[in-house]
C-alpha cells in the first residue's frame, strides 16, 4: 500500500508537468481550434530567453516576469505575421505551417544556444517537500503554480469582458464580429496568452528535464495525451489529465511487468487512441454538436 | 463556449481537387517516363540510388495523397505503415530466405490489413483529431519495434542488414542500376493503379466523402467501410515503399522510421499538391533535396531554412507543384497561339 501511494504521489508531481503542457495547448484550441505541434518548441525558445537574460545577471522572478511578456509579444507577433493570412486556408495547410515553425525553432534554438544539456536554476530550491522523499519543493511549487495558473484562467474566462469576448468569438464567431468584438485580434490574443502559459511550463519543467532544444518533445506527447484525456475544450479538464496521466504513467510502470522507461511513448498512443475512441470529448469536455 | 459548430462555414479540412485535375496528360506523362528511364544511363552509382530513393519516397507521398487528397484524412503517422513494410520486407529476407521480389506484395498485404485495422477507431476521428492519433502511432512506432519480445526477429536497437539482389538473368549492369529499374516498374505500376483506383466507383466514393460526409452517406455510399478502405489502400502502397527502401538501404533500425519520416512525408505531400498525384514525385524530391541545399546554405540552421522554404510554398503556391504545373501549361498554350 506504501508503495501505492508513492507511486500516485510521484505520479502527481511528474503529471504537473504535462498539466502545465496540457494548459497551453488547450488554450491555444479553443482559440484557433488547431493543435500547435510547435507549442512545445515554442515554450523551449521562452525557457531560453529566461535562461539567457538570468546569464546576463537578471534575478529570477525578474526574468520571470519578462520572459512572460516577450513570449505574450512573441505569440501575438508569430500569429499576426505567419498565421493570420492562412486564417481560411484548409486546415491541412495550418498544420504544415506548424510543422515549418517547429523546424524554424527547433534550428534557430539550437544554433543560438547549441544542443548541450544546460542546468536551469529552481525558485523553490529542491529539498524534500514536508519530509516526503518524492515530492520536492520545487515539484510543489510547480504544482501549485499549475493551480494558481488554473484559477487566474478560469477567472478571467468567467467574470471578464476580454474572456467573454475571446470565448464568444472563438464558439461563434459571425454573431461576436456582429456584437462589435474584433474576433480577429481575439485569436491573436489567444496565441499570446497560449505562448506565455507554455513558457510558464517550459521554465518549471526545466529544472527538471534540463534545458535543451528536444526538451520537450516527449513532454509534448504527455501534453497531448492529457489534453485529449481531459478534452481539448476544458482547460480544468486539461489539468486533471495531465496529473492523471502522470499517475497512469507511474503506476503502469510499477505494476505492469516489461513496462520500462522504453514502453513510455507506446502508453500514451494508447492513451490517446483508447480515449479517442472510447470517448472522443474527453472526460471533461463537451461534445462538439454540428449542424447541418 | 457552445459546442455547436456550423459544418457549412467551416474551412474544409482539405480543398476539393477536381477529379479531372489529378493526372497529367498523356505526352506529358511520356516525357516524364522517358527522361526516368533514360536518366540512369548517364549518371553516377550514387545519384542511381538517389533516384531509387525519390521514387520510393514518391510512393509513399503518393500513398499519402490517396489518403488525404482522396478521401480527405489526415495521417501524420505513415511512417509507421512504412517501418512495417521496411521490417517485414527485411526479415521475410534474412530470416526466412524469400526472394527480394516476393516479399514486397506480403509488405503490402500485412500493411493493407494493418492500416484497415487502424482505420477502424480513425473513422470516429477527423481532422485534428486523427492528425493527433496517427502522430501518436508515428512516435511509439520506433520504440514498439525495440520491444524486447519482437527483438529476436527485428535485431532490436540493432536493425537488421539486408542483402542487396544482383540483376537476374545475368544482365550486365550494377545492382543500383537494376534496383532502380526494378523500383520504376513497380512505382509505374502502382501509379497506374492508383490513377485508375480514383477514377474507379471507389475512388469517387472517396472524393464524395472528402467534399462533404453527410451528402455522400445519404448518395449510399458506405462511409466507415470506405474510409477504412483508404486507409488500408494508403498503407498497403506505403508498406511496398518501405519494403523497396529497405531493400535499396540495406539496412532497417528503429531509428530511421521516426516521427521525422512522416513529418516528411506529409511536407512532401503539401509541396507536391494535395490530390495531385503526379506531385508525389515532386514533393518527394522536395524532401530529399531541400534539406541537403538547406544545408548547403547553412550548417546550422538547416532546420531553419527548410521551414522558410516550407512557409514560402505555403503563403506563394498553396496548391503546391499542381499551380506551378497549371501556370506552366497556361503560359504553353498563350505562346503556342501567338
Amino acid at each position: 500500500m506504501e508503495l501505492f501511494t508513492n507511486q500516485v504521489l510521484a505520479g502527481i508531481a511528474t503529471g504537473a508537468i504535462y498539466a502545465c503542457m496540457a494548459l497551453a495547448l488547450v488554450m491555444i484550441y479553443q482559440a484557433i481550434d488547431h493543435l500547435n505541434f510547435a507549442q512545445g518548441e515554442m515554450a523551449m525558445f521562452s525557457t531560453f530567453v529566461s535562461w539567457q537574460l538570468m546569464q546576463w545577471g537578471v534575478p529570477y522572478w525578474g526574468a520571470f516576469l519578462l520572459t512572460l511578456a516577450l513570449s505574450f509579444a512573441g505569440g501575438i507577433v508569430i500569429e499576426r505575421l505567419l498565421f493570420k493570412p492562412l486564417a481560411k486556408a484548409p486546415i491541412l495547410t495550418n498544420v504544415a505551417g506548424f510543422i515549418a515553425l517547429f523546424a524554424i525553432i527547433n534550428s534557430v534554438a539550437g544554433l543560438i544556444w547549441d544542443f548541450t544539456i544546460k542546468q536551469y536554476p529552481t525558485p523553490f530550491g529542491s529539498s524534500p517537500f514536508l519530509g516526503s522523499q518524492l515530492i520536492s519543493t520545487h515539484q510543489a511549487g510547480m504544482i501549485g503554480v499549475t493551480m494558481l495558473l488554473l484559477i487566474a484562467l478560469y477567472v478571467f474566462f468567467r467574470f471578464t469582458r476580454m474572456g467573454l469576448a475571446m470565448r464568444a468569438a472563438a464558439s461563434v464567431p459571425e454573431s461576436a464580429r456582429l456584437v462589435g468584438i474584433n474576433t480577429s485580434w481575439m485569436i491573436a490574443l489567444g496565441w499570446g496568452m497560449a505562448a506565455a502559459i507554455g513558457s510558464i511550463a517550459g521554465m518549471l519543467i526545466a529544472p527538471v528535464v534540463f534545458l535543451e532544444p528536444n526538451m520537450m518533445g516527449g513532454v509534448l506527447i504527455y501534453g497531448f495525451a492529457a489534453a485529449v484525456l481531459g478534452g481539448l475544450t476544458s482547460p480544468f479538464g486539461a489539468v486533471i489529465g495531465g496529473f492523471l496521466v502522470g499517475i497512469f504513467e507511474n503506476l503502469a510502470g510499477t505494476y505492469i511487468p516489461g513496462v520500462g522507461n522504453e514502453l513510455k511513448l507506446p502508453i500514451a498512443l494508447a492513451l490517446i487512441v483508447t480515449v479517442l475512441v472510447v470517448k472522443p470529448a474527453g472526460l471533461f469536455g463537451r461534445p462538439i454538436v454540428k449542424r447541418v | 463556449m457552445s459546442a455547436v459548430q456550423e459544418v457549412v462555414t467551416d474551412a474544409p479540412a482539405v480543398e476539393a481537387v477536381p477529379k479531372r485535375a489529378l493526372t497529367l496528360g498523356i505526352g506529358t506523362s511520356l516525357t516524364v517516363l522517358a527522361a526516368l528511364i533514360l536518366a540512369p544511363l548517364f549518371v553516377k552509382n550514387f545519384i542511381i540510388f538517389q533516384m531509387t530513393m525519390l521514387l520510393v519516397y514518391g510512393l509513399a507521398v503518393l500513398a499519402l495523397n490517396i489518403l488525404t487528397g482522396g478521401s480527405g484524412q489526415f495521417s501524420l503517422g505513415q511512417s509507421a505503415f512504412y517501418a512495417v513494410g521496411a521490417y517485414t520486407s527485411a526479415i521475410l529476407m534474412e530470416h526466412a530466405g524469400m526472394n527480394y521480389a516476393l516479399t514486397l506484395p506480403v509488405a503490402g498485404l500485412i500493411c493493407f490489413i494493418f492500416g484497415f485495422l487502424f482505420g477502424q477507431p480513425a473513422l470516429r476521428l477527423s481532422g485534428v483529431y486523427l492528425a493527433l492519433a496517427t502522430f501518436a502511432l508515428a512516435t511509439a512506432m520506433p520504440q514498439l519495434l525495440k520491444l524486447g519480445y519482437v527483438e529476436h526477429w527485428t535485431g532490436g536497437v540493432q536493425g537488421l542488414v539486408v542483402t542487396k539482389p544482383d540483376a537476374p538473368f545475368g544482365l550486365p549492369i550494377s545492382q543500383d542500376m537494376w534496383l532502380y529499374y526494378f523500383t520504376l516498374a513497380i512505382t509505374i505500376a502502382i501509379y497506374v493503379f492508383s490513377v485508375n483506383l480514383l477514377r474507379s466507383r471507389s475512388g469517387r466514393a472517396f472524393m464524395a466523402i472528402r467534399d462533404n460526409e453527410i451528402a455522400a452517406s445519404a448518395m449510399g455510399v458506405d462511409v466507415a467501410l470506405y474510409k477504412t478502405l483508404a486507409f488500408g489502400v494508403s498503407a498497403g502502397i506505403t508498406g511496398v515503399a518501405g519494403g523497396l527502401g529497405a531493400i535499396a538501404v540495406q539496412f532497417v533500425a528503429p531509428d530511421g522510421y521516426t516521427i521525422t519520416l512522416a513529418i516528411q512525408l506529409f511536407v512532401g505531400m503539401v509541396v507536391g499538391g494535395v490530390g495531385w498525384l503526379p506531385g508525389s514525385i515532386v514533393g518527394s524530391a522536395f524532401i530529399i533535396f531541400v534539406p541537403n541545399i538547406a544545408e548547403g546554405i547553412s550548417k546550422g540552421l538547416s532546420g531553419a531554412v527548410f521551414g522558410v522554404i516550407l512557409f514560402l510554398v505555403i503563403f506563394l503556391v498553396p496548391h503546391g507543384a499542381r499551380q506551378v504545373a497549371l501556370v506552366a501549361q497556361h503560359l504553353l498554350g498563350k505562346l503556342k497561339k501567338s
